[in-house]
């Protein structure tokens, strides 16, 4: 190509550096070079009609970020030298960032991972381009979470090995094997899970309260990083929404199978969301808004918006939509008194609710928490006044699919569990819900490989047949400093000494 | 379905029954007490009675529940995989059909939990 001008004008710049950058291949047959883009069955006539609403090109991503960068890096070393940790709410806080931090952050990771894997096999110059930089998005977002809240590992227990944790602690197998469904799917399926149904559809659930969570509870830090990753995940799902309207626009035939993706993803990314939404009701000592308001607005209000955007290519919304409506009353409790009795096997800790906290949630659960939850958390704090904190000695049952215990309840029966099962080729499977016992059938080749951490510790696979051993040994969580109920802990005795409310304590802070 | 793969996608189960040492996994779900939040995921071994199962694994799993100590379970409403079943407790649970996975449901009628929610 002949350049003719010295400085390119924006659209020619656009041009060159994206779909310029690819060619038509002469020697190699195009199924060769992207053997992944056929089998899924999705069909692409036309790959020019892609369009990339930012436009951005890689020189132009660079200065951004590295703007960014710097303000971002400024804020954090300001965050450190003035201690900001001590200005947060409360200490109990701290553990959502422990949750975030094992939980969200290695996902960042994978997410990075499998843009950079899909970003190579789709014929289309556009399409690559645009997971070529969502997966630059995607590493510094892992990176810069971790520096956010490196802070926080100075000075309290249990965010001291994230990534290790995150391959082998029993409630993180359910975030990473979200991701390692996604990751061994084709490329299609991929965007339609990750960039569509996760960062289009429910993101908002998990970026805004966490973020604005943050916010309301003084960490500066995180805040920070909220802010820098803002315009990164505008990004990612203006191209959540490109994709699908692209892939359902190049065929008909494509849409049966976007919507069994959809309806799948939709499903898994709510199982997953379900520990955001007790981080969002219980963790956060300075709540932002209830899980069931946050599920009102992103989903029930802003999903609906967008299913009825598509039904004009023959989408309607996801099939068990309306189970995931009605939980909203019953989600984060559900949760939270799970985590609680196995706080022996966490890296955070948890606590009873305090009585100003109960009534918020009276408040914003009006149907549900007085008569379902309330009397649970009277009865448990009964327990540990009379110096019985329960824990279950127990392991849970699992769900073959989402890996969540099988505590969910079913629609409009609250105590009792939407448990199903079904026997495939001779063995017994078991499933928190209709819906995961679908995607099961769907797919069985893949689910009966799942790495079920209780069946794992009882095969003997995890340095030791106690909880005691598997926990400490294996899961690197350290027994009496990172587990356990959040009263009485290092970290509450600690937060109390900064408070000046206990004689300080020397081990900490002692400069 | 069957998944739509690259090449002949096909792998071991990871759960089955020779992975276990000789044990095999049973679930055990008593309805109306969810302070424990799902099923009991138990190790056990295939040729122990029923009335042991009960007696050494089942009773102290639920301990911890104020309805334990009240509960008839021997006597209790049973389903084995959803289906109706009445055990015999002195038969190995490979005799009374409880194989590897299995899921055994427990109704002891009119313990309804803490506070009468389920709980």
């Amino acid at each position: 190509m002949a350049v003719k001008n010295k400085k390119l004008n924006l659209k020619d710049k656009y041009q060159y550096l994206t779909r310029d950058m690819a060619w038509e291949p002469s020697y190699q047959k195009k199924e060769d070079i992207f053997p992944d883009e056929q089998f899924e069955g999705i069909k692409i006539t036309d790959w020019s009609q892609w369009e990339d609403p930012f436009r951005l090109t890689m020189d132009a991503y660079w200065k951004y970020q590295a703007e960014k960068e710097k303000k971002l890096y400024a804020i954090f070393d300001a965050f450190a030298q003035n201690n900001g940790h001590q200005n947060i709410s409360d200490a109990r806080y701290v553990n959502a960032l422990k949750l975030f931090l094992t939980g969200v952050s290695p996902l960042e990771h994978a997410a990075f991972q499998g843009y950079a894997k899909v970003g190579r096999q789709f014929s289309g110059a556009g399409a690559r381009v645009a997971c070529q930089m969502q997966a630059i998005d995607e590493l510094r977002h892992s990176q810069t979470q971790q520096h956010a809240m490196s802070h926080y590992n100075k000075h309290f227990n249990g965010l001291h090995d994230a990534a290790y944790m995150h391959d082998r602690v029993w409630f993180l197998s359910v975030p990473k094997s979200f991701f390692d469904d996604a990751r061994s799917a084709g490329p299609f399926e991929f965007l339609t899970a990750i960039s569509f149904s996760f960062e289009y559809v429910l993101t908002n659930l998990l970026f805004v309260p966490f973020m604005s969570g943050a916010a309301y509870n003084g960490d500066m830090a995180t805040v920070t990083f909220g802010f820098s990753a803002q315009s990164d995940e505008a990004r990612h799902m203006t191209l959540g929404l490109e994709v699908i309207k692209f892939i359902l626009e190049q065929h008909e035939d494509n849409v049966p199978i976007v919507q069994r993706w959809i309806d799948k993803w939709f499903w898994r990314g709510f199982r997953l969301l379900s520990l955001v939404s007790m981080m969002m009701d219980y963790m956060l000592p300075n709540k932002v808004m209830s899980w069931a308001e946050a599920w009102e607005v992103y989903y029930e209000q802003n999903g609906g918006a967008l299913f009825k955007d598509l039904e004009r290519y023959g989408i309607r919304p996801p099939k068990y939509q309306d189970v995931a409506n009605d939980a909203k009353h019953h989600l984060s409790h559900q949760l939270w008194t799970t985590f609680y009795q196995y706080s022996q096997a966490t890296n955070f800790h948890t606590w009873i609710p305090e009585k100003e906290e109960m009534d918020w949630m009276s408040e914003k659960y009006p149907e549900t928490f007085d008569k379902y939850y309330r009397p649970r958390y009277e009865y448990l704090a009964k327990e540990a006044a009379a110096g019985r904190r329960f824990y279950n000695n127990t392991l849970p049952q699992l769900c073959q699919v989402c890996q969540v215990p099988t505590l969910f309840t079913e629609m409009g029966a609250p105590t009792k569990l939407s448990h199903r099962q079904l026997v495939h080729e001779g063995e017994r499977y078991h499933f928190c819900s209709e819906a995961c016992c679908d995607i099961f059938k769907d797919e069985p080749e893949k689910y009966v490989q799942a790495w079920l951490p209780v069946h794992q510790i009882y095969q003997g696979n995890c340095e030791g047949a106690d909880v005691e051993t598997v926990v400490q040994k294996y899961y690197h969580i350290n027994i009496g400093e990172d587990n356990f109920e959040y009263v009485g802990s290092p970290d509450h005795k600690h937060w109390l000494s900064i408070k000046g409310q206990k004689p300080a304590d020397q081990s900490k802070d002692a400069a | 379905m069957s998944v739509n793969a690259l090449y002949d996608y096909r792998f071991e189960p990871k759960d089955k029954v020779e992975n276990f040492n000789g044990m095999q996994l049973l679930y055990v779900y008593w309805p109306n007490h969810l302070l424990f939040c799902a099923p009991f995921a138990l190790l056990v071994q295939p040729d122990m009675t029923f009335g042991d199962l009960v007696e050494t694994v089942i009773k102290p799993a639920a301990a911890a529940h104020p309805d334990a100590a009240k509960a008839d379970f021997l006597n209790a409403e049973w389903l084995l995989n959803d289906e109706p079943f009445t055990p015999r407790a002195d038969a190995s649970l490979k005799d009374n059909g409880i194989d590897h996975k299995s899921m055994l449901t427990v109704t002891t009628p009119g313990l309804n939990g803490i506070a009468d929610v389920g709980y």
